[in-house]
């Protein structure tokens, strides 16, 4: 039986060559995947693998990443919302990686409101 | 869907919808046997036994969002055009259990995806559930068990995004060692 154990994932970390702090306090970003039906048929998966990429890049240790359902929007899926603590939350639309990428870089990190992608202020 | 690893993850979130704390994920392969089998278990509210009945009816749903509910009619969908069929059982705050059979090697089924991401996205989206994967293929078999990675119910060892993303290569790695029988 092949399993996966707590120590296979203590060596998955110590493999890591950042040191990985655990997380306290408030997040100062809130970033919101939509995981419905919909947003999983139009790609909201590989929306969910390049933020998890840029997260590990970036080794910020106050964003939070939530997967939430359909928020009735679904023709405009899939949909992405930054919430920072400084900023209105932002809902983007017709995610894909790339643009995960460029909100991540932008909007998250730096706080630029990416208006292009943009579908609303909530 | 194009994967069926997406209908999975599609389940699942509804699991967690329904308020579930641990979410059981079966796959398993019996290449040898033609058929492909996905059990999706949770343990939430469950569903009420009307809502059971017109199951595959898009237009039944307990959402507010939105009046339509695709999630199980696709999936039912899918198993049903390959020869295979959906099973759902439900009781009022015990959980669900959602089962599909395929035929394996039916022309019309959709490939099984990338499993690896489906769970480390279940995972990582949701740090407050947690999830028992068991993937077979021909009789072996690979286990991630959540509750056996968090030393106590605190632990945010799995909501690190570089434990998320090396855990997500090494399961990958170890569905492959799987497929090609090398456990």
């Amino acid at each position: 039986m092949a399993k996966l154990t707590i120590d296979d994932l203590k060596k998955i970390k110590e493999q890591t060559s950042k040191a990985t702090s655990l997380r306290h306090g408030d997040a100062n970003v809130k970033v919101t995947v939509h995981m419905g039906t919909c947003g999983i048929a139009a790609g909201a998966r590989e929306v969910m693998n390049a933020l998890m990429e840029e997260m590990a890049e970036a080794d910020r240790q106050d964003i939070r990443v939530v997967a939430s359902g359909c928020m009735g929007m679904c023709s405009s899926e899939p949909n992405v919302t930054i919430e920072r603590q400084d900023g209105e939350p932002i809902v983007y639309q017709h995610m894909d990686s790339n643009r995960m990428r460029q909100v991540f870089k932008r909007h998250v990190l730096l706080g630029e409101v990416q208006t292009d992608f943009a579908l609303a202020k909530m | 869907m194009r994967e069926l690893s997406l209908h999975i993850l599609d389940i699942a979130e509804n699991g967690i919808t329904a308020g579930a704390t641990c979410i059981h994920i079966l796959v398993d392969e019996a290449r040898s046997g033609n058929l492909l089998t996905l059990k999706i278990e949770d343990n939430g509210r469950g569903m009420p036994t009307d809502k059971l009945e017109k199951l595959k009816d898009p237009f039944v749903t307990s959402r507010t969002t939105r009046r339509v509910g695709l999630g199980l009619p696709l999936l039912a969908a899918a198993a049903e055009r390959c020869d295979g069929s959906i099973d759902v059982k439900t009781k009022p705050d015990i959980g669900t259990e959602v089962l599909a059979t395929f035929a394996y090697n039916h022309i019309d089924r959709a490939p099984i995806g990338d499993m690896a991401s489906t769970i480390t996205t279940l995972i990582l989206g949701n740090p407050k559930v947690d999830f028992v994967y068991t993937h077979i293929i021909d009789g072996n078999d690979f286990i991630l068990d959540t509750r056996e990675l968090r030393e106590d119910p605190d632990d945010l060892l799995l909501s690190d995004p570089m434990v998320i993303y090396h855990l997500t290569q090494s399961i990958r790695e170890r569905l492959s060692n799987l497929a090609t029988n090398q456990t």
